[in-house]
Formats: structure tokens, sequence, C-alpha cells
């Protein structure tokens, strides 16, 4: 028996330890995402002063110094003859132009017969728990462009005037803007597809003619597409056949966005597992059947978001037309800065930022959506 | 189904010709040669037609007739009496010129934003987030307009200067930068860059052996730093400074109408080009973020920890794991932004910098020879597009995994 003790008794309490470092709450977040080490606290500091240095001279300029009613000028002058803020006013009283162009006001409600039927068509469309989608979708590619067409443009059975004609020449703003936009993309669905399957094909001609095709197209910028179709296409036809200038800037989107779209389409045939063209086969369909029933339905379900994005390209890319002197919303607004009784410092960048705010609210919506549809058409095919 | 039948010998049956794959598939290709020839006979006939009613001479001579117009910035030497030839040369020029300084720009900034958009810190993630959402969904002309007509409207006028460091200048005259200037004896500093640029490849395979054979490592980068910079900045000194910079000359005194900067002195970047590079660099980085930003994510967690566990601390990680094969996912589509950048640089037509369309244009409106320019622009955008091409499927070929 020894005194030694071969284990040991603790009779006093331990030192107490602080509580962990919460990570839970505002102030744990706080410290994981922004000052998790010096480094970390100096960039957000940085970013904290960066975004601060952008976001307030915006605000100051939009919405505290900026002017929202007034009939000239005068109102969004600064009192010391210096900029002033946004000059809401000016955009307010354009307004009707931004969104018409020149359209007689007498005939608006025509435009916005067309925008209401597009909105109407669209959204079901867009909407993938709606219901009648085929009936939809013929409405909206087939019925709807013929309709908007003669409410457009007008419509004359033999001498009784229906709907008084309307040159496009006074068209304008976004009116332009999403006329370019949606045909060029409902037109070049149909050539697109066609193009893409030229170039899968087994034939040889069908696919180097296709595939010089979209090469050219995508090799050469829209604006030399534009120009080409402002300059040369009344070149192309026998004499005295004019076209109208909207029709040929029409003509040449098409064309330059089909091959796009081509590429898009080839991406979701691609997509298709051979057992689907196999078992089309197997069952007995020849080559048109087979797209039309099996391989084209899955495949343009596929590249639903490809589409949505080549639109989203070809939307921003409308405001082209304006160098070859057609006014879209960016060219109507840029037109509109000539205009005395509204030239001020600051009337040039209230119109860049209304338009920069009505493209970014359509880009970045379709965008949304094109996400959207992609989680949305990525649940049941992922392998 | 008549090929399923057979007859008494086991032959399968003759399908009737009208239904034989092959020869619907050659009567297809025929229609469509027959079809595209006639399209084609057609607009020739009616473009001669048209351009004889319009007495345009087809041809390629107006090329050497002159211009008679000038130019705000040209790389070679031109002038009003140059030929139209010439200035559609200086238009290309100033086009590859464009494109080079905006993707240098565009790719910097595509490469910071899109890291940052993967980092930890909420504030810079945001940040980051904001400015790709923000930048791509904006048309890229309206920028263009906004860099020229809203930025550089509101910078200082022609006879006052923001300067930095007393070296860059910039008002609404444009950007002016100090000019080298080279005396004889000056080659020897470029004699002197191409010897380092040489060691440097040499000491680097030397490195890389010695590293192979006995595990050492060599402090490469540093040595080709060293080698590159220093060599020539000795060479400098040694053959007694033969290069000077030339400064810009800010007249600050005499009659107002001679005050501003001298005329040829230095480098003067004019506007149209600041603004064009501006809104092509910062419009197509957004773009190169997201691509960036999807590679890095393309590269699978295990690859970093299994660098980590072999022991590589978080920058060699980043540098010989990560990054090398993040590039395989980012180097295609970003070869293609860099394709888009090119072609968007022809936007530059809206605010008049002379580029390849710009100076076209020019000439098309004062000759009328439509279908020549159009073609020159057409050839010229088609040609870069399929080296770029070219260059993709080498580089592709050359990344591609090599399986055992």
């Amino acid at each position: 028996m020894s005194d030694t003790q071969m284990f040991q008794i603790r009779t006093e309490e331990a030192p107490r330890l602080p509580a962990p470092i919460s990570t839970t709450g505002v102030i744990g977040w706080m410290r994981q995402n922004l000052f998790s080490s010096i480094g970390n606290t100096v960039l957000t500091v940085i970013g904290i002063l960066i975004a601060y240095s952008l976001i307030a001279p915006f605000i100051q300029f939009a919405f505290i110094d900026a002017v929202w009613t007034g009939d000239n000028r005068e109102a969004c002058l600064a009192q010391d003859g210096g900029h002033s803020g946004a000059c809401w006013a000016y955009v307010e009283a354009y307004f009707p132009q931004f969104i018409y162009g020149r359209y007689p006001t007498e005939e608006i409600w025509r435009v916005n017969i067309v925008y209401a039927l597009f909105l109407l068509l669209l959204v079901p469309l867009a909407i993938p728990s709606a219901p009648f989608k085929k009936a939809n979708a013929i409405l909206f590619l087939v019925v709807f462009p013929i309709v908007a067409y003669f409410l457009l443009t007008g419509l004359v059975i033999g001498d009784t005037v229906v709907l008084p004609i309307v040159e496009t020449a006074v068209w304008g703003g976004l009116l332009v803007t999403l006329v370019i936009a949606v045909t060029g993309i409902v037109a070049s669905l149909p050539l697109g597809i066609a193009l893409a399957l030229g170039r899968r094909s087994k034939m040889p001609i069908i696919k180097l003619v296709s595939i010089i095709f979209i090469e050219f197209w995508r090799g050469v910028p829209l604006i030399t597409v534009l120009f080409m179709s402002s300059v040369m296409l009344p070149l192309f036809l026998p004499e005295g056949v004019t076209f109208d200038k909207l029709l040929r800037v029409l003509i040449g989107v098409t064309l330059f966005s089909a091959a796009y779209m081509a590429e898009v389409v080839r991406g979701g045939l691609q997509a298709i597992p051979k057992g689907q063209y196999e078992g089309a086969m197997a069952l007995g369909l020849r080559f048109w059947p087979m797209m039309y029933l099996i391989i084209l339905p899955q495949a343009l379900k596929l590249v639903i978001p490809g589409i949505v994005n080549t639109f989203i390209g070809l939307f921003k890319d409308t405001t082209l037309v304006l160098i070859v002197g057609m006014f879209d919303l960016l060219g109507q607004i840029q037109s509109s800065f000539t205009d005395p009784t509204w030239s001020t410092p600051s009337t040039g960048h209230t119109g860049y930022l209304f338009a920069a705010m009505v493209f970014f609210c359509f880009c970045f919506g379709m965008s949304r959506y094109s996400i959207f549809m992609e989680k949305k058409l990525h649940t049941g095919h992922k392998r | 189904m008549s090929v399923m039948e057979q007859d008494s010998a086991g032959a399968p049956a003759r399908a009737s010709l009208l239904n034989d794959p092959k020869v619907r598939g050659i009567f297809y290709q025929l229609v469509l040669i027959v079809a595209l020839v006639a399209f084609g006979y057609f607009i020739v006939t009616n473009t001669i037609h048209n351009l004889e009613q319009q007495n345009i001479a087809s041809g390629w001579g107006f090329l050497e007739n002159t211009a008679g117009f000038g130019t705000n910035q040209s790389l070679v030497e031109y002038s009003e009496t140059s030929s139209y030839g010439r200035a559609i040369y200086v238009g290309f020029l100033n086009t590859l010129l464009v494109a080079g300084v905006g993707i240098f720009f565009a790719t910097l900034i595509g490469f910071i934003v899109g890291i940052a958009r993967l980092s930890n810190n909420w504030v810079i993630n945001r940040i980051a987030y904001c400015y790709v959402e923000l930048v791509r969904n904006i048309p890229l002309l309206l920028q263009i307009f906004f860099w020229y007509f809203a930025v550089l409207r509101s910078i200082p006028g022609k006879r006052e200067k923001w300067s930095i460091f007393d070296t860059f200048h910039l008002n609404i005259g444009g950007l002016r930068l100090p000019k080298p200037i080279w005396e004889p004896g000056s080659f020897m500093i470029g004699i002197a860059l191409v010897i380092a640029i040489a060691a440097s490849i040499v000491v680097s395979r030397w490195a890389r052996k010695r590293q192979e054979a006995t595990g050492q490592q060599f402090p490469m980068f540093w040595t080709a730093v060293g080698l590159i910079i220093g060599l020539p900045v000795i060479t400098y000194l040694v053959t007694g400074m033969p290069m000077h910079l030339e400064h810009p000359n800010f007249v600050e005194t005499g009659p107002i109408l001679r005050q501003g900067f001298e005329l040829n002195v230095g480098i003067n970047v004019i506007p149209e080009f600041l603004a064009l590079t501006a809104a092509l660099s910062i419009y197509t980085a957004s773009f190169i973020a997201e691509i960036v930003r999807a590679g890095i994510q393309a590269v699978s967690h295990g690859q970093t920890e299994a660098a980590h566990a072999l022991g590589l601390r978080n920058g060699p990680t980043l540098r010989l794991v990560v990054i090398p094969q993040a590039m395989r996912v980012i180097i295609p589509p970003l070869t293609s932004q860099y394709l888009n950048l090119t072609k968007n640089s022809s936007l530059a037509v809206a605010i008049a910098y002379p580029d390849l369309v710009s100076m076209g244009g020019t000439v098309l409106n004062q000759t009328g020879q439509a279908i020549e320019i159009i073609g020159i622009w057409m050839a010229v955008y088609l040609s870069l597009s399929l080296l770029t091409s070219a260059f993709m499927n080498w580089y592709n070929q050359r990344m591609a995994l090599v399986e055992r």
C-alpha cells in the first residue's frame, strides 16, 4: 500500500473557455462572409467603397436631383447652369415617341392591340403548365403575325379602306425594336431548323451548302449584313422591284439569326439519344414523320433556353438598325437629343438611362426565364 | 414494306426506284444545285443590269483612285492624297488595333470579375454579379454611346487636363501619352530583348530537365522576369541611353486658341478609340467572367482535395492543378468571345472611329462600289473568323485529354 495515486480525481472546476465564435445569426454570417481574415476585411471595405462611389451618385442623379415634371428645358436646367439630375419630364414628354415612333396618333390603338395580343398569346405559351400549348403556338407563330401585319401596315380591300395604310417609315421606337426582334426570331426558327437538319444530313451537297451558309453568316458582323441588305439587296432585284426599308432589314436579320438558330437547334438534335432515331425508324417512320413526330418535339423542348438566349442577343442587336437610318428605341432616343425644346446637359444622360432601363428589364427578364426553363428541363433528362 | 418481302430465290425484292434512298438523295441534291444556280444567275444578271443602269463600273480599279478624305487615326502613313485601297488598309489596321487592345483589357477584367464571382466574400461576390448582369443585358451600342457621348463629354475641355503622375493626360481631345523616341544605337535594346527571351527559353528547358531528373525546382518565373526586364535596361544604360520619352507639351500661356496640347508631340489616343475600347472590353468582359467562372467550377473539387493531400499549397494547387484543367473548358468559348469582340468592333462606325467598316463606308458613299466594299468587309471578317476557328481546333487538339 502506497500513497502514490495511480489516478487523479479533479476536485476543482476546469477553467471556463469562452463560447465558440458564433457561426449563426447576422453577426456569425458577417464574420464568416465578410471579415474571416485581414485580407477579406480589406476586400470588404474596398468593395463597399466601390459600391458606394457608384450607387450614391446614381441615386443622386436618378432620384434626389431628378426633375419629374415640367413642360420644357427650363424645368430641367440647373440653377447654376451646370449639371442637374435626371430630366424625367423629358422622358415623359417623349414617351409616346419612344413607344410608337411617329405612328399617327389616331391609329395608335392598332399598335396597342398588337402589343396586347402579343402579351396575351406569349404569356400562356411561356408558362409550362398552361394548357392548349399546340393551339397557342399555332396562334402565336402563324395567326398572330398575319393579324399583326395587317393591323400595323393597314388593310385595303378593293376600294374600301378598312384600316388606313401606315408607312413603315413612320414606325419607330419600341415598336420597331419588337417587330425586328420578334419577326427575326419567328422567321428564323423554321429556316434554322432546316439548316440544322441539313448540316446533319448524310447527303454531301446539302450538308456542304448548309455548313457554308451557317459559317458565312456567323462569321460576319451584323452591321455588314445590315449594310448589305440596305445597299446590295436592291441591286439583286429586277429593275422596278423595290422593297420596303424595314422589310430589307428584316430579311438581313432573319438570315443572320437563322445561322445562329441552326447551331442552337443542332445542339438539341445532338442531345437526343440515338435510340430515339432508331426506335422511330424501327416503327417504320420515314425521315419527315420521324423528325416531326419524334425528334424535333424533344429537341426543340431541350433548346428553349438556347432560343431565348438567341432572342436576347437579337433583341440587343436590333439597336444596330439605327446605323442604317432606322429609328428603333435607341435611334428614337438618340434623335430626340437634337430637339432644342429639351436640350439640357442632363438630357443625354437621362435618355441613355431610360434606354438602358428598358433594355435591361427585357433582357434580364428573359435571361431569368431561360434559367428557369433550363432548371425545369434538366430534371428528367440528366443521366 | 417492300424491302421486308423476299422472293422465292431469297434475294430481297427490289424496291421501286422512287423509294430508293440513294436515288432520292441524288435527286434532292440535284434539285438543290439547280435551284442555287438559278438563284445565282437571277441575282448576277439583275446586278449587272442594275449596275449598268447606274453607270457603276464593277471591278477593283477604284482602289487606286485618290481618296480625298482624311482620318484622325492611322497606324501607317496616310493623307488625303492616298488611294482608296490605302484608306481601307488603314481601317483594317485600326480594326486590328482596337480589337487587340480590347481583347487584352476584356481578358484582364473578365478574369478578375470571374474569380471575384467565386469569392467567399459576399460584398465582392455581389459586386461581380451585379456587374455581369447589368453589363451583358444592355446593348453594346448603347454602351458605346454612353462612353462616347455621356462620359467623354464630362471630362475637361481642350484647354484643361487631368493628369496622372504628370505622364498620362486626359482631356476631350483624347489621352496623351509620352512617346518613345529611338535614337541611333537603340537597336541594341531590341537585340538585348531578343537575347533575353531566347535565354529564358533555354533556361526554362534546362530547369524542367533538371527538375525531372533530380526533383530540384528552379525559380523560373523570377529568372525570366529578371532577364527580360533587366537585360534591355542594362543595355539601355550601357549604350548611353539612346532613347528618351517625348512628353506631350501643354501650352498654358499665350493666345487662347493656341492653348492646350501642342499637335504631334507625344502620342495622342483619340477619344473615339477610348470610348470604343472601354465599351468593347467592359461588355465582353462580362461574358468572359461567366466563362471563367463556369470553367473553374467545372474542375471537380476532388482535384483540389487530391492536390492538398499531395501536400501542395493553395498557390501551386491553383497554378498546377486547377487552372490547367479549367483552361481546357475556358479556351474554346473564350476564343469565340474574342471573335465576337472583333466583329463587334465594327460598331465603331456609329461614333466614327476610323475602322474597316467606317473607312469602307466612306469609300462606299464616295464611289458607290457597294459590292466590292461589302465583299472586302465580309472577306476580312470571314477570314479572321476562319483563322480563329483554325487556331481553336489546333489548340483543342493540343489540350485534349491524352488518355492512356
